[in-house]
């Protein structure tokens, strides 16, 4: 089959590999019929999560169709169009019980690689580097997917391809980001990150009662369809002090709810950026926490910052002293998709949530480079590769 | 060991034994000794290697042993005579000792009794090959250190061990007996985790390098590769009583292949690859 293989940093080459098979008795052999690029992808791409090998195939967000299934799987049957979680979860384990799928103890076969780096290993996440179980992606003709019954729902007849194959990654992580807020009626949401999972948590926090939300981002694409589809007042951080912004918008109390949906690599114009880029660049810093320090210093006193962006290792200067002084809640974490998927298709189907905007580019497998190109240049919402092209 | 921290197995207040020291941890040759033993050894090897002949055999296998006397600091001519050129102190210095907890969200009762069926342990302990119950406390263990130089040095390593203790539902003492070619000492506790999370097991493993001092230095190479090894397999063994399988990605395909070379099932020269990445990154 082809597949898109990592090659080394910022080199992709979609190659020829073995077809997958079942190893696992609940394993079961999708076909993909899409699969989405995202924004954790280009952390692995550009280096800065480690563990990544020489002909890994990538990819975590997509759909497709079951083709095997192992003898231990219930609930799936040969031609279900799924959708399925880009992050593994047993469903055995207290943690999955308890519906934290993606701190599962169970799905990640090197988990004392993050158990050093973190103390803990969280869940398997599939084409997402060794430290996170080294598991084949997704931008392939097929995949093996591991736990099944947990990680595959079967999308309702009526809903495309496009709308379902965001419920994947980027509207389950969105949805969390809302979720985490603690959003009460009323409140004001101030998000950071404009791209698939910002418009996802933009739609969501309106879904959870939130009366405003206002999303910050610098690409004019981005900002407008968070403002003419996702509905969000819009901020462009490259011509105004957001800081400032968001005071006087919210009537100098600031947001209630602050959402980080950029992570380890974001950009910003100011000092700092310029600070972390360069302790960055020499490996003294894992990340950029320039939104981390902007939402702890917007965020309204008792209010709540909610963190799905991707962070890697050790961060600096992070304002701790306004974080404790202001009383703020802090919640965060991989997205726990098998306890929102469900209820995601069904907002998807009453038209609650709009998703299928967010494909702007479908390319075939052999584009892979050019299409992490697009993407990385902030070109593209995204670009979803059709292995059937 | 020079760690001056304590041994977790005081922290637990478990496994606070120490295996036997016998057979093939026994030093009885001092240090110089060894030095010219093993120096010797490799002489004579190299040499004897190189002619096809009987003098090269006798070469080779005079060599070998003196190597083996010099690495393992066990002469079996000094054991015979009961000479012992050394000071028998620095045998109990290498004393390695694994620990490790994790809670397994099963019902003490199952956690038991899957782990009391010791033929069970070589599904989830990969430096297994198997475990035989010989009788009720008796049972005789093969090892399977895949992919390591010590294994190849060592040969197949077997021994017997017996069960010293044992509590039904709670605690399991064993001890390898005899000349073990790893004296080893191991006891597991299993205990209510609160709140019904079910079981937890704590496991601690003693055991002494194959080869005395210098099998101690190594053992001590080896050391965090082994210690790996051995939290893995317990790691796996949750796995397995919670969900029925152990995750792997061993089979399945990346772009090191090519489509001639179809994997259906795990293949060994995936695992090799697999095995030495990860203890290249330990």
């Amino acid at each position: 089959m082809k597949a898109v293989c990592y090659n080394g940093i910022g080199d992709l080459r979609t190659e020829r590999v073995p077809d997958p098979s079942i190893i696992n008795p609940k394993d079961a052999i999708i076909r993909v019929i899409l699969s989405s690029v995202c924004g954790s992808d280009l952390h692995l791409l550009n280096g800065y999560v480690p563990t990544m090998r020489e002909g890994d195939i990538i990819g975590h967000e997509f759909m497709g169709e079951v083709v095997e299934i192992g003898s231990e799987v219930k609930q799936l049957r040969k031609g279900d169009r799924v959708v399925v979680c880009s992050i593994l979860g047993c469903g055995e384990c207290q943690y999955c019980k308890d519906t934290n799928w993606s701190l599962c103890d169970n799905s990640n076969p090197h988990a004392w690689i993050p158990e050093k780096a973190y103390g803990d290993s969280p869940a398997g996440i599939l084409g997402y580097s060794h430290a996170f179980g080294g598991y084949a992606g997704s931008h392939a003709d097929y995949i093996r997917v591991p736990f099944a019954d947990r990680g595959c729902f079967v999308i309702p007849e009526g809903l495309s391809d496009e709308a379902a194959v965001f419920a994947s990654d980027a509207m389950p992580t969105g949805f969390m980001a809302a979720d985490l807020a603690d959003i009460q009626p009323g409140n004001i949401v101030a998000i950071w990150g404009c791209g698939g999972v910002g418009q996802m948590a933009i739609q969501s926090a309106f879904l959870l009662g939130a009366s405003r939300v206002i999303a910050i981002d610098r690409e004019p694409e981005r900002l407008r369809m968070a403002k003419e589809i996702s509905g969000a007042e819009i901020l462009d951080f490259s011509k105004v002090d957001i800081h400032e912004a968001l005071r006087e918008l919210t009537g100098g109390r600031g947001p209630d709810r602050c959402i980080d949906c950029v992570g380890m690599e974001a950009v910003s114009e100011g000092l700092d950026y310029y600070y972390d880029k360069a302790k960055q660049y020499v490996r003294l810093e894992s990340d950029r926490p320039i939104v981390l320090r902007e939402a702890i210093m917007a965020c309204r006193k008792g209010g709540t910052i909610s963190i799905v962006g991707v962070y890697g290792g050790l961060i600096d200067s992070v304002p701790m002293g306004a974080a404790m002084n202001k009383a703020l809640t802090f919640r965060m974490g991989q997205q726990h998709g098998q306890r929102y998927i469900p209820r995601l298709l069904e907002h998807l189907q009453k038209g609650e949530l709009n998703s299928s905007f967010l494909l702007t580019h479908k390319m075939s497998l052999d584009a892979g480079m050019k299409g992490y190109d697009l993407f990385n240049k902030k070109e593209t919402m995204r670009v979803v590769f059709a292995p059937g092209l | 060991m020079e760690n001056k921290k304590k041994p977790l197995s005081s922290v637990l207040g478990i496994g606070e034994l120490e295996p036997d020291n016998t057979g093939s941890s026994q030093v009885n040759v001092g240090a110089g000794e060894r030095i010219l033993s093993v120096a010797g050894g490799v002489l004579l090897l190299s040499s004897g290697l190189r002619r096809q002949s009987l003098g090269g055999f006798l070469t080779v296998a005079i060599g070998g042993y003196l190597f083996y006397r010099g690495a393992s600091g066990n002469c079996l001519v000094n054991s015979a005579i009961g000479r012992n050129t050394t000071d028998s102190t620095d045998t109990t210095k290498a004393l390695i000792e694994i620990t490790k907890s994790l809670t397994v969200n099963k019902p003490r009762e199952e956690v038991y009794a899957y782990w009391r069926k010791l033929e069970n342990l070589p599904r989830f302990m990969y430096h297994l090959k198997e475990v035989q119950q010989l009788d009720d406390k008796r049972s005789h263990w093969v090892a399977q250190l895949a992919d390591n130089k010590l294994a190849g040095a060592l040969g197949t390593v077997e021994w017997d061990a017996q069960i010293i203790t044992e509590v039904e539902n709670e605690q399991l003492v064993w001890k390898s007996v005899d000349d073990a070619k790893i004296d080893n000492a191991g006891e597991v506790r299993f205990m209510d985790a609160p709140n019904g999370q079910g079981t937890e097991v704590h496991a601690v493993i003693q055991y002494r390098p194959p080869a005395g001092q210098l099998g101690g230095a190594i053992m001590k190479l080896f050391n965090p590769a082994f210690e790996q090894m051995i939290k893995q397999d317990l790691r796996r063994f949750k796995q397995l009583m919670e969900t029925g399988e152990i995750a792997t990605i061993k089979g399945q395909p990346s772009g090191r292949e090519s489509e001639q070379e179809i994997s259906q099932k795990p293949s060994l020269k995936y695992a090799d690859a697999d095995q030495q990445h990860e203890s290249g990154m330990l």
